[in-house]
């Protein structure tokens, strides 16, 4: 990023490249559509860009860039939102128009394919169901394997207030998820049966 | 350790970044406890269940559009440094306004909650009253306007003449 905040242009390229697949794979999980994630990441890198000559390498640079992904992702969350309430706020929401293609790896039976395709849709739902905080949080966790310390600067609290935040998320998912990891588990006994 | 406590550490014991002594503590407490045994053995049971979710590759045009909007970003010119910001102009010049109104201001005008200026008549009188201190402080002058101000005003009616003391005896 000190090359970048130099005038090195294809310092900016090696970023673009390393950071775009996390990005938007954070950004989709948080706003559940794959447009909608693309625009925030080039939105979140155009930020990036412009702050440039004001960067000061105080924290680590995936700290300074989840914390723009995070703060656009809630803002958009929370537009999107607010404009869902003014068309109806009776009208349900479409959820299934938001999924995005997932195109069937070949050698796998459709049948196969469905039943993980339902297994994905109910993960995202229950994710998506989370508080938006306790969401970017768990994703920092999970997916992105960062540090209490780090997610903790990113979100703007303590870790203390970090941790508690993460066990409400991961109860809430203990819950809704019950069922996935139930028929997970009686999937693996019956293959570690022998026929 | 509490059951509370421990649901605190979970997480962090889980994922293994607790210290030892943390993880120690954790291990005694789920050795006893089923109910919190129970919890961690689903938490790790979701952990692997999260770990389905398929991860999304970006569009083929995604790095072409940010590279785009990159270059249709304006570029900062050399002379731009001295250019201030609209905010920061603005103020100033606001600054300059009021400082330059208040100087401007005729200085008898009232300001409210502050104390009119004194005028000039009033300025006056006082520099009269100063000016005969001297006078006051004159103790025969002083002594003398005593007497004065024992005798009668001048509206007050006359005393009766005093007759000589033979004219009464005559009568």
């Amino acid at each position: 990023m000190l090359d970048v905040k130099a005038g090195d242009d294809a310092s900016f390229d090696f970023l673009l490249q390393k950071y775009r697949s996390p990005l938007v794979n954070f950004l989709h999980r948080m706003v559940r559509d794959t447009a909608t994630a693309e625009d925030l990441a080039q939105e979140v890198f155009l930020r990036v860009y412009r702050a440039r000559k004001q960067y000061t390498p105080s924290a680590k640079f995936t700290t300074w860039l989840f914390r723009i992904a995070t703060n656009v992702a809630l803002n958009s969350v929370r537009d999107n939102r607010y404009q869902k309430m003014q068309i109806s706020i009776d009208a349900p929401v479409d959820e299934d128009s938001q999924a995005p293609m997932e195109l069937p790896a070949r050698e796998k039976r459709i049948d196969q394919h469905m039943i993980e395709r339902d297994r994905t849709e109910i993960i995202r739902r229950a994710i998506w169901s989370l508080p938006e905080k306790q969401r970017a949080a768990v994703l920092l966790h999970k997916y992105e394997e960062m540090d209490y310390a780090e997610i903790a600067r990113i979100l703007d609290c303590s870790e203390g207030a970090l941790k508690s935040l993460l066990f409400r998320a991961y109860e809430t998912l203990r819950v809704q998820l019950a069922p996935l990891v139930t028929r997970a588990a009686t999937q693996r006994a019956e293959e570690r049966r022998p026929s | 350790m509490k059951c509370e406590e421990v649901s605190r550490e979970l997480i962090e014991y889980l994922d293994r970044r607790a210290d030892s002594a943390e993880r120690r503590e954790v291990e005694e407490h789920l050795a006893g406890c089923t109910a919190c045994r129970k919890r961690a053995e689903e938490f790790r049971g979701i952990w692997s269940v999260l770990d389905e979710l398929p991860a999304v590759e970006p569009s083929f045009g995604f790095d072409a559009r940010v590279r785009q909007r990159v270059a249709a970003e304006p570029q900062r010119r050399w002379f731009e440094w001295f250019v201030p910001q609209p905010r920061l102009a603005l103020s100033a010049a606001l600054l300059i306004a009021l400082t330059v109104w208040i100087a401007k201001r005729p200085a008898n005008t009232p300001v409210p909650g502050i104390p009119a200026a004194p005028t000039s008549a009033s300025a006056e009188q006082d520099f009269n009253a100063i000016k005969d201190l001297g006078v006051l402080e004159n103790y025969d002058v002083v002594t003398k306007m005593d007497a004065l101000s024992e005798l009668a005003p001048a509206d007050a009616q006359p005393p009766e003449k005093q007759l000589p003391s033979g004219a009464e005896s005559n009568d």
